[in-house]
């Protein structure tokens, strides 16, 4: 890397769970990630920021499985590996929270939970929604998500953050290593927001490792150990959370829209 | 964090309850509210109720005979026994116009097969098997191929419909001599065909609502990426229930041949499909999946039933019969569209608080932008 990696980047431990090496993305012509390297500490808060189309959920889609990269390898636990599928990277111990893809709004709360794992009585196959039902109200419990009122509603009568902190719930069930949540605060008012990020605290005391897409800086630094910033397609940016700051981070920012917009300017002149 | 306490002070006005009625009603309305919205057999089987009602006290004194009844029941059997094959189908996203063809066809292959010299029960039941391999072309083409199942099973139902007219010469047939006896049980006798529709929905009814086939079909219906992400195998989900479709197909075919004494290429067609259709619709069975239930089904059949009989024995035209029975699908899909709406509302005020999350992300952008001190022209 260049000159400034010595404060630009953070040294890389012996104790990485996860580590990502020169990643590359392309969809045909389209280049989504060009050189992408991201190290993962065991036991740690990433926050992952960026320009919407820096590249953040190509990254966050190739790790969990969703999607395999052009070039570039991933390392889980200081071995090489692959997903073949999201279900596959899952059986493996690293799981990802989508905003609206991960629950069935038709089921409740607690066959959610149980989703493709669910109990079943002998010799006649049918469900122990009794079990489940405690089981997952127990496991709600020891997480502190309060706010369902019971398992027994139905996920399409609650509320965003409800979802997520559901979801979240449900990853940290199948007993996964590594949690990734894409823009978990989308969309979410301030409480909502709140109720998550202890949430992602808690998931961590857990000894979960986790990666987190969000946009809004002081909530990232609440809660992360570390911050990337993604820009083009490139790490561009790594600090410890207490090297850094909501200013500096909005300054990052900032002046890569002034130099697109210098940029576009020197173009419409030229 | 949440509005649950909110629902208990939002439902009254839901339900259409005063508030400050006098002691205790106001609580006994309000649970009664709850039940009839979240049941969704619930309504339906209200307005079952409320037909009954209407027959017996608009003096249609006929209408509670023993041969009303029966024929109510005949008339339910074939449609709630293709009616179930059509819910799991659309609790999994997908439709089967191809099921009435099959209808048509087996009598004839179990006809086959009896003059082949097999005994009548064992034709019966060889024939529901070989049949229920169209479900498995229509699963097949509909999930890999991915042409949508309205589709595929036009196809197919034209396809078999074609094969039957030509191995029939389009010439109803007699049935086979010796499967007569045994044919009592299989729609033969009056309520026979009834009862193998109820069982049958007894039994599916446990298996989408009690088993992980039933859980997997819903969650294919309801977030087909979010429940093959969970691992579930959809296709072979949404196969299994093409197959069991036409398998059920095969089985009404045949207990309308004994019922009706004779192997008709006239029989089932697109016409039983629709019927099982509104049937189903009306018992709240949504065309868009994840959402369905057996008994509401059942239900929502013999609220048709209860209309062709009560009307047939008031002497009015079987035309007019149609236009009701019109009206009443649009009628019970609105308000049961209407149900479902509040239902959504009145659990959690789902839909204000989407509306509170809407206002809070503009709010959420204006400030990212008034953070950056420029205004960044976003988009992907």
């Amino acid at each position: 890397m260049s000159t400034e990696s010595a404060e630009t980047f953070t040294q890389p431990t012996s104790d990485d769970i996860l580590r990502v090496e020169h990643i590359s993305k392309r969809y045909g012509a389209v280049t989504a990630l060009t050189d992408v390297s991201l190290r993962l500490e065991r036991g740690e808060v990433l926050g992952l920021i960026g320009d919407n189309g820096a590249g953040k959920s190509t990254l966050i889609k190739i790790i969990c499985g969703f999607q395999q990269p052009t070039s570039g390898r991933m390392l889980l636990n200081g071995e090489e590996i692959t997903f073949s599928s999201v279900t596959d990277a899952r059986s493996k111990g690293v799981d990802v929270v989508y905003q609206d893809l991960a629950l069935i709004n038709q089921l409740t709360v607690y066959h959610n939970m149980f989703l493709n794992r669910e109990p079943v009585r002998r010799p006649l196959p049918l469900l122990r929604n009794r079990i489940m039902r405690q089981e997952a109200q127990k496991h709600l419990d020891s997480m502190g998500i309060k706010t369902l009122k019971s398992v027994d509603l139905e996920v399409a009568s609650l509320s965003g953050g409800q979802r997520q902190a559901i979801a979240v719930a449900r990853s940290v069930f199948s007993d996964c290593k590594v949690l990734l949540l894409d823009e978990p605060l989308a969309a979410m008012g301030v409480k909502e927001g709140a109720m998550i990020l202890d949430l992602v605290k808690q998931v961590k005391e857990r000894g979960i490792s986790v990666i987190i897409i969000a946009h809004n800086y002081g909530q990232v630094l609440q809660v992360c150990d570390r911050v990337n910033l993604l820009q083009g397609g490139k790490i561009t940016f790594d600090k410890y959370a207490r090297d850094t700051s909501v200013e500096e981070l909005t300054e990052m920012v900032v002046a890569e829209y002034r130099k697109a917009l210098e940029e576009r300017h020197r173009e419409a002149a030229s | 964090m949440s509005d649950v306490s909110d629902t208990a002070e939002r439902s009254p006005e839901i339900t259409g309850a005063s508030p400050n009625g006098p002691n205790g009603s106001p609580r006994l309305v309000r649970g009664l509210g709850m039940v009839f919205l979240n049941a969704r057999e619930a309504s339906i089987t209200l307005i079952a109720v409320v037909l009954f009602i209407y027959f017996w006290a608009s003096g249609t004194p006929a209408f509670f005979s023993h041969g009303s009844f029966v024929n109510i029941a005949e008339y339910m059997g074939p449609y709630v026994i293709i009616g179930i094959g059509l819910v799991l189908l659309m609790v999994c996203g997908e439709i089967d116009l191809s099921v009435g063809f099959v209808w048509t066809m087996s009598p004839f292959v179990m006809h086959f097969f009896i003059d082949s010299g097999l005994p009548t029960l064992l034709a019966i039941v060889i024939t529901v098997l070989l049949l229920s391999l169209i479900g498995l072309l229509n699963g097949v083409v509909t999930t890999v191929f991915g042409v949508p199942s309205l589709i595929t099973t036009l196809g197919s139902g034209y396809l078999v419909y074609g094969i039957t007219l030509t191995i029939s010469s389009a010439q109803q047939i007699n049935l086979p001599a010796q499967s007569v006896g045994l044919g009592r049980w299989f729609g033969g006798e009056a309520w026979s065909e009834i009862i193998w529709a109820s069982v049958l929905v007894l039994i599916f009814h446990i298996l989408l609502r009690r088993t992980r086939w039933g859980l997997y079909t819903i969650a294919a219906g309801g977030n087909l990426l979010g429940a093959r992400e969970s691992g579930i195998k959809v296709n072979g989900i949404k196969i299994g229930n093409f197959m069991m479709c036409s398998g059920l197909g095969a089985l009404a075919g045949i207990l309308e041949a004994f019922k009706n004494d004779i192997i008709d290429p006239s029989a089932g067609q697109l016409a039983v499909v629709l019927v099982a259709l509104a049937g189903a619709v009306i018992g709240g069975t949504a065309m868009l999946g994840g959402v369905g239930t057996m008994i509401g089904m059942w239900v929502g059949v013999l609220v048709l039933g209860e209309l062709q009989d009560g009307f047939n024995l008031r002497g009015i035209s079987s035309y007019k019969l149609l236009i009701i029975q019109g009206s009443a699908i649009l009628v019970f899909m609105i308000v049961n569209t209407y149900l479902s709406r509040l239902r959504g509302s009145g659990r959690l005020a789902g839909t204000t608080s989407s509306r509170r999350t809407q206002r809070q992300k503009a709010a959420d952008a204006e400030a990212a932008i008034a953070d950056m001190g420029t205004s960044p022209i976003r988009g992907e």
